[in-house]
């Protein structure tokens, strides 16, 4: 197939200045992109404003959408349960079984814990969820890893608030819209989690990997003390993330942390659940104390030998 | 009132020109002829609002790829500098830092623009083979943007997106091989 001809303007000049003005145009435009991007890697906030209209306007197709998962899942599973309901059935009673006597033991150690915690005088903040919404939407087709929220500023939703599932961590508000928010999952490569391993409190932080995946990394360096299997929650350190949230499960140790499975996929959560910030004034503190000190000093070249 | 059976319901046509039956004195209506591009190209931006919340980058870049099957379809159609609103537009939902679609969008009109005058000739395999590089330029560019914008190296996250993406190009261009024939549809009465 030969091209078409119809970019050949003959001798019309209105013709000619019209391809020559769509040159400039995009010329311009390819500049201009340029310029709003380096705008936005250095002030990531700058155009959150004009996504935030934007994702309002996209909402409702976003909240069809999430209603289609939760129907579409729940068909699934009810098939799936056909073919093993008798299995099943055996498994979950003994779980049950298991479940019942771990809760009475969990009763007599929160009884106890509080009992402590008067002793020592520590008061826990109140931690009344803000709101409960669903996830519309996701940036499946970007290396980044955002999710979008059907609640907003109207519903109390603040940048910098945890949001959680029932299985475990999602990740944190970062921009709010009157209606949407945009929420910061777990597997950003951004998203830096203060965690401890549940077993034994061992320090860690996690970070994402982008691919579904996340680095967990160990703060004390020597002999790797991770196992296959070792769960880790949120520590509450730094004040973000109340603690005793479900993050990741290692899946794979190397010589110097492990990579580690959500604890809660996005795609499997119905309705998440937005948390105040753990410790407000303190991460108040922190991003001044950070401000008044400025950017942190770069090493001098000839000051660092050794 | 009974259940209807199946060769009671009335069916698709098979072909879009059915749809309309009477052609004589209609035209397109000018609206759709042009309109419908645009919005194809917009409304694949909003395929992110998609039932999937992923955890890794794994679906297409579908707008990009209708955008780009628009483009080889129809050379004239889209004007060169229309990279920068659509692409503006898919950077409100695809979750980049605002201005990498408007760049690569209009770097891969100015591209195309340039194997236009290259290539004297084209099939359905060198239209493929252009897109493959142009759609591999584009993530592997989108990837590295990402990564700038989060300080953090290059993720090697998109190969398997990549391969969808190849993969999948030709169906997307038929697909809008079908919406052109629905875009000259008569609609209007002369």
């Amino acid at each position: 197939m030969a091209r078409s001809p119809d970019r050949r303007p003959g001798f019309s000049r209105r013709a000619q200045y019209g391809i020559f003005t769509g040159y400039v145009i995009a010329v311009a435009g390819f500049l201009a992109g340029a310029g709003l991007l380096i705008v936005s890697i250095v002030n990531p906030q700058a155009f959150s404003s004009v996504r935030g209209a934007a994702s309002e306007i996209a909402r409702p197709a976003g909240e069809a959408g999430a209603e289609t998962r939760a129907a579409g899942q729940s068909v699934i599973a009810a098939i799936g349960a056909y073919f093993q309901a008798g299995r099943q059935n055996a498994a979950l009673s003994r779980e049950v079984a298991a479940a019942r006597a771990n809760a009475l033991t969990m009763q007599a150690l929160e009884g106890e814990n509080r009992r402590l915690k008067a002793l020592l005088g520590i008061v826990d903040p109140q931690m009344k969820p803000i709101t409960a919404a669903r996830l519309i939407g996701s940036t499946a087709a970007s290396a980044r890893r955002f999710a979008v929220l059907s609640a907003g500023t109207s519903q109390g939703v603040r940048p910098g608030q945890p949001v959680r599932s029932a299985a475990g961590l999602i990740g944190r508000v970062i921009e709010a819209g009157p209606g949407t928010a945009r929420v910061l999952l777990v597997t950003d490569p951004e998203n830096v989690v203060p965690v401890r391993r549940v077993r034994d409190g061992l320090p860690a932080f996690v970070e994402g990997k982008s691919d579904g995946r996340i680095a967990i990394r160990l703060l004390n360096m020597g002999n790797n003390p991770l196992k296959r299997g070792d769960v880790f929650a949120t520590s509450g350190s730094g004040g973000l993330y109340p603690p005793g949230i479900p993050v990741a499960v290692v899946t794979e140790v190397l010589h110097d942390g492990g990579v580690g499975h959500l604890a809660s996929d996005p795609a499997e959560a119905d309705f998440v659940v937005v948390l105040p910030v753990f410790q407000a004034p303190a991460v108040e503190a922190l991003g001044a104390s950070q401000q008044a000190a400025g950017p942190a000093p770069e090493a001098s070249e000839g000051g660092g030998g050794n | 009132m009974p259940f209807p059976r199946l060769p009671d319901l009335p069916s698709l046509p098979r072909r879009p020109e059915d749809l309309v039956p009477q052609r004589i004195n209609r035209a397109p209506s000018p609206l759709v002829a042009s309109g419908l591009p645009w919005v194809s190209v917009m409304l694949a931006s909003l395929a992110v609002y998609s039932p999937v919340i992923a955890s890794a980058p794994v679906v297409p870049p579908l707008a990009f790829m209708v955008f780009l099957a628009w483009r080889m379809l129809r050379p004239s159609l889209l004007p060169l500098w229309a990279g920068l609103p659509l692409g503006a537009f898919d950077d409100l939902y695809s979750g980049q830092p605002f201005g990498s679609g408007i760049v690569l969008w209009s770097a891969a009109m100015l591209v195309m623009d340039t194997v236009d005058n290259r290539l004297l000739w084209r099939s359905f395999v060198a239209d493929w083979a252009v897109a493959s590089l142009l759609m591999t330029g584009y993530l592997v560019l989108s990837a590295g943007i990402a990564g700038l914008a989060a300080a953090y190296p290059l993720p090697l996250v998109i190969g398997p997106q990549l391969l969808v993406t190849l993969a999948l190009y030709p169906l997307v261009t038929r697909a809008v091989a079908l919406l052109d024939r629905v875009r000259l549809l008569p609609l209007r009465t002369v």
